[in-house]
């Protein structure tokens, strides 16, 4: 997998989010309370809110649109809503934040 | 740890949904064993009846599949009838043999029908209505044979006597009373539903006592008698005379019973280790048959096997409707009324309609209503809040309709409305699609119906519809409660008022102590009850609680409104509507150098800057060199303002003024919800004052003050709270009623809904009998917001906030 350096954990506060531009869009790298980071596509599946807006709590966020709750982990919306935004690889490696792109398309249409 | 063993005897509504609330508490706790004497999973019972008249298929009605069970590894013995309690020994034992030890044991064996203790009553063709197994019977015997007696003509009975007419026998419905429902409804009402059963081709034998079911010589039952001597024939006899609690096992095992197993407020019976829900259940002398009181039950007696040891059940107060297609009929509370009590009633005969209020002490204490049942949600909601209706009582019997609601909640009318009318506005939800989902998810509550269909999860006007069709499909079973008793969501079981309680009383101030000590179940909490928590906390101790800005929504941590695509809009304030031609230049200049897309006045007297990249924000501040004003928060707003008795030839006082005094003394209010006034000058009121959390208008020997109005979702006229002499006195006045508002109220709720919540007379015991009481409320909120500062400006002047707006860049991605 091709890692790329984001920046240092402390540049995202903790329940909270960045945003980086990525090649087909924005993403939101998270995180969490324990301290760990997901990234997704920064576009609601419901109607593109973006994501990283939102209130993060668990591994979840809410949109702040609509208040849909993303799972992050996944990228699938929490029932009864459905829907799912891509999510990418991200990690914290000697306190860095590292993204991994991720090419395959995982969510159905 | 070792898991504790807790085993169920029964598997209906009350004990699964026990077993539900628990688990949402708790999965760690117990190993759960749950024996069934049915060959089926937990079924809606109250759904039988439509079963019978093949409205619906059994499989619709099926609450939890087995699925449920095993994914909540619950041991299910289906067809397993518990037999003995062995509490010597902690297990209890079942017709097969079988048995299972317990820790804690739950009694949900619900309740039996009563057969009437006559000659016959053993014969082929004699049943009661409480299962599955009863209701095929009856379907079975409907087509083999002609004619049913129905002895009971209480709901169940009328509602077996319903089904059997449809699946074409020749119905006799026998009472002993002298009118049918004589329960739940008074005479008119009832003599009103036996006519329009009788044209549907029932009948009906009142006052009639049976005497005896006789044998056809084969051992079934082919006729009644009756104490007077009449015959009739009867090829299938329904016995719907009432139910008993089923406390044989727990009167066998010795433990204290009477008309049902004896259990104190938490559900807990005489045995320490043995709780009791349901119909089997004898709280306070009343032994519920209505499901709504069972689920209360539940979620307590859940409280306290989860070992949480702080809920209390204290009763309920029910309602009912029989489920028999186009027929109308509900009542709640006490409709006969007594001593003490006062009545109104609306009887058209003619027309089928019948309407009974019941007010005790200017208190709603019961409804009964027969042809138009489109209030009775509304009126429950009336008992059941036990608010006072003094103020409304002229208006109380033609419905909610009546009372001022020019709103969306007026449309009243969930009963009449068509399928494919839209209920929610926002979401785009028609009354079918809930009905559908109420009845396919077996829903109970407000809160399951936003879940699963999005009505009412927006703006949320809708919700009292949508609570009125619930209690139109599910009758007494719907959950509804005000939010005052209502859990601040899934992460804690205490309500708003518990929580605030706590924070005042322990002197929490912080987020995570506060969820450590109300013993939160998430980690940290969700969307709903951490902007709720922060509120609470920073209000209650300003300067000592720190806020949380990743608990709040993003328009108050971005200082400005989030829009659709994501960009957000800047409105600057403007002291009570004034402005100059400088901050004009500058607002133009801004225009241009960010490309605003659109420019807008808004209805709160300022500018708004459309379209603002969240980048762009601190910039556009910056050049603005204007505070915030503060139009994305729960907060104060603006203060409107006519232009009063500088310029304008009518003006009695100087309502500008007034109005930018007031902004400068609130300005940077956090709130409970947002909080907009204004001031007119004189009773014309061109400020529109009248709709506003506090509005003031200018009349010639002083101010008068108005509260609690609200322009938006629902309009409502604020109500005269106090006419004072001076401008120190106006500001005096409101900054204490604001601040009681921040201090009570809770987390999105207007001023107007906790005026009603807590009265009038609550505020203006507050405010205006104590003098001493205001000055302190007043300083309160002097000292509340001496910590505070222009939001804006403190983004521009503290750079570690600035990672709020920065995007971070990555130079291998703007290469590629």
């Amino acid at each position: 997998m091709n890692w790329l350096d984001i920046c240092a954990l402390d540049e995202i506060n903790p329940l909270g989010s960045r945003i980086i531009a990525g090649p087909k869009g924005d993403i939101a790298i998270f995180r969490t309370s324990d301290d760990q980071v997901f990234a997704l596509d920064d576009r609601c599946p419901h109607k593109g809110g973006p994501l990283s807006q939102g209130i993060v709590y668990g591994k979840q966020v809410a949109c702040p649109l609509h208040n849909w709750q993303i799972d992050l982990q996944s990228g699938e919306a929490l029932a009864p809503d459905v829907g799912c935004a891509h999510r990418h690889e991200a990690r914290v490696e000697n306190g860095r934040v590292q993204l991994s792109l991720n090419q395959r398309k995982e969510c159905a249409a | 740890m070792k898991k504790l063993k807790l085993v169920m005897i029964g598997n209906g509504m009350a004990g699964v949904r026990t077993l539900e609330e628990l688990l949402k508490l708790t999965n760690e706790l117990y190993d759960i064993t749950v024996f069934g004497a049915e060959p089926h999973p937990n079924y809606n019972r109250i759904l039988l009846s439509p079963v019978l008249a093949g409205e619906q298929q059994f499989e619709e009605i099926v609450l939890n599949d087995l699925n449920w069970y095993a994914e909540n590894d619950i041991h299910l013995k289906l067809n397993r009838k518990v037999v003995k309690i062995d509490r010597a020994r902690r297990r209890v034992i079942a017709d097969d043999g079988s048995e299972a030890e317990y820790d804690r044991l739950l009694i949900a064996t619900g309740s039996n029908p009563f057969i009437l203790p006559i000659p016959g009553k053993d014969l082929q063709g004699v049943i009661g209505y409480r299962d599955i197994a009863d209701t095929q019977v009856m379907m079975e015997t409907a087509k083999t044979h002609k004619h049913a007696v129905v002895i009971g003509g209480g709901l169940l009975g009328l509602e077996a006597a319903n089904g059997l007419k449809l699946r074409g026998m020749d119905v006799t419905v026998v009472h002993i009373g002298d009118w049918l429902m004589e329960r739940q409804l008074d005479k008119t009402a009832g003599t009103l539903l036996q006519s329009a059963l009788e044209s549907r081709g029932l009948k009906f034998l009142l006052p009639k006592h049976t005497a005896e079911l006789l044998d056809n010589g084969e051992g079934r039952v082919c006729a009644v008698k009756f104490k007077d001597g009449e015959v009739i024939p009867a090829d299938l006899v329904v016995m719907a005379a009432g139910i008993r609690p089923n406390s044989e096992l727990a009167e066998q095992a010795g433990i204290p019973c009477n008309r049902g197993i004896l259990v104190n407020d938490t559900l807990q019976t005489y045995d320490p280790r043995i709780y009791a829900v349901g119909e089997c259940a004898n709280h306070r002398g009343t032994a519920y048959g209505l499901v709504a009181p069972l689920f209360e039950q539940a979620k307590v007696c859940a409280n306290h096997l989860a070992m949480l040891g702080f809920s209390r059940y204290l009763g309920s107060v029910t309602s009912t409707k029989l489920k028999v297609t186009g027929i109308d009929l509900f009542s709640a509370g006490d409709f006969i009324g007594g001593d003490g009590t006062e009545t109104i009633t609306l009887s058209d005969p003619i027309g089928g309609v019948y309407k009974k209020l019941v007010i005790k002490d200017d208190v709603l204490v019961g409804a009964c209503l027969y042809g138009d049942t489109a209030d009775g949600g509304w009126y429950f909601r009336q008992v059941r809040e036990g608010q006072n209706v003094g103020q409304i009582r002229d208006h109380l019997m033609f419905g909610e309709g009546a009372i001022g609601d020019a709103g969306h909640q007026g449309q009243s009318k969930a009963m009449s409305m068509p399928d494919d009318m839209e209920v929610c506005g926002c979401n785009g939800v028609c009354k079918g699609t809930i009905v559908k989902a109420i009845q396919e998810h077996g829903l109970f509550s407000v809160d399951e119906v936003k879940k699963h269909t999005k009505a009412a999860s927006s703006c949320g006007s809708c919700a009292g519809l949508v609570e009125q069709i619930l209690i139109n499909t599910v009758g007494g079973a719907a959950d509804v409660k005000p939010k005052s008793e209502k859990a601040i969501c899934g992460c804690s079981d205490l309500n708003h008022g518990q929580v605030r309680k706590a924070i005042r009383e322990h002197h929490l101030t912080s987020i995570p102590a506060a969820m450590a000590f109300m013993e939160w179940r998430t980690p940290n909490g969700c969307a709903t009850c951490r902007p709720a928590l922060n509120y609470y906390l920073i209000s209650t101790w300003p300067g000592e609680a720190k806020d949380d800005p990743q608990s709040r929504f993003i328009n108050e941590r971005a200082h400005a409104n989030i829009q659709k695509d994501g960009t957000y809009s800047v409105i600057p304030r403007m002291w009570g509507g004034v402005t100059n031609a400088a901050e004009l230049r500058r607002i133009a200049d801004v225009a241009d150098k960010y490309q605003v897309p659109m420019v807008k006045v808004t209805g709160g007297q300022r500018i708004d800057l459309l379209g603002i990249r969240k980048e762009d924000l601190p910039g556009v501040w910056k050049d603005l060199d204007m505070p915030s004003g503060h139009a994305y928060g729960k907060s104060i707003r603006t203060v409107k303002t006519c232009v009063g008795s500088e310029f304008c030839r009518f003006g009695t006082q100087n309502s500008t003024q007034m109005g930018i005094d007031l902004e400068h003394a609130l300005f940077n209010m956090w709130s409970p919800h947002k909080v907009k006034l204004a001031v007119s000058g004189c009773p014309r009121n061109c400020a529109e004052s009248g709709i506003k959390d506090v509005g003031i208008i200018g009349v010639d020997s002083g101010w008068e003050l108005y509260i609690g109005g609200n322009g938006g979702i629902k309009t409502e006229a604020g109500e005269f709270f106090v006419k004072v002499k001076s401008a120190e006195e106006v500001m005096e006045y409101s900054l204490a009623f604001l601040q009681l508002y921040r201090e009570e109220a809770f987390y999105l709720e207007r001023t107007v809904h906790y005026m009603q919540r807590v009265g009038m007379d609550h505020i203006k015991k507050a405010v205006l009998d104590d003098a001493e009481r205001r000055k302190a409320l007043h300083q309160r909120l002097l000292f509340s917001l001496s910590f505070e500062q222009d939001p804006w400006q403190e983004q521009l002047s503290k750079p570690q906030l600035k990672k709020e707006f920065d995007r971070i860049a990555v130079k291998q991605l703007e290469n590629a």
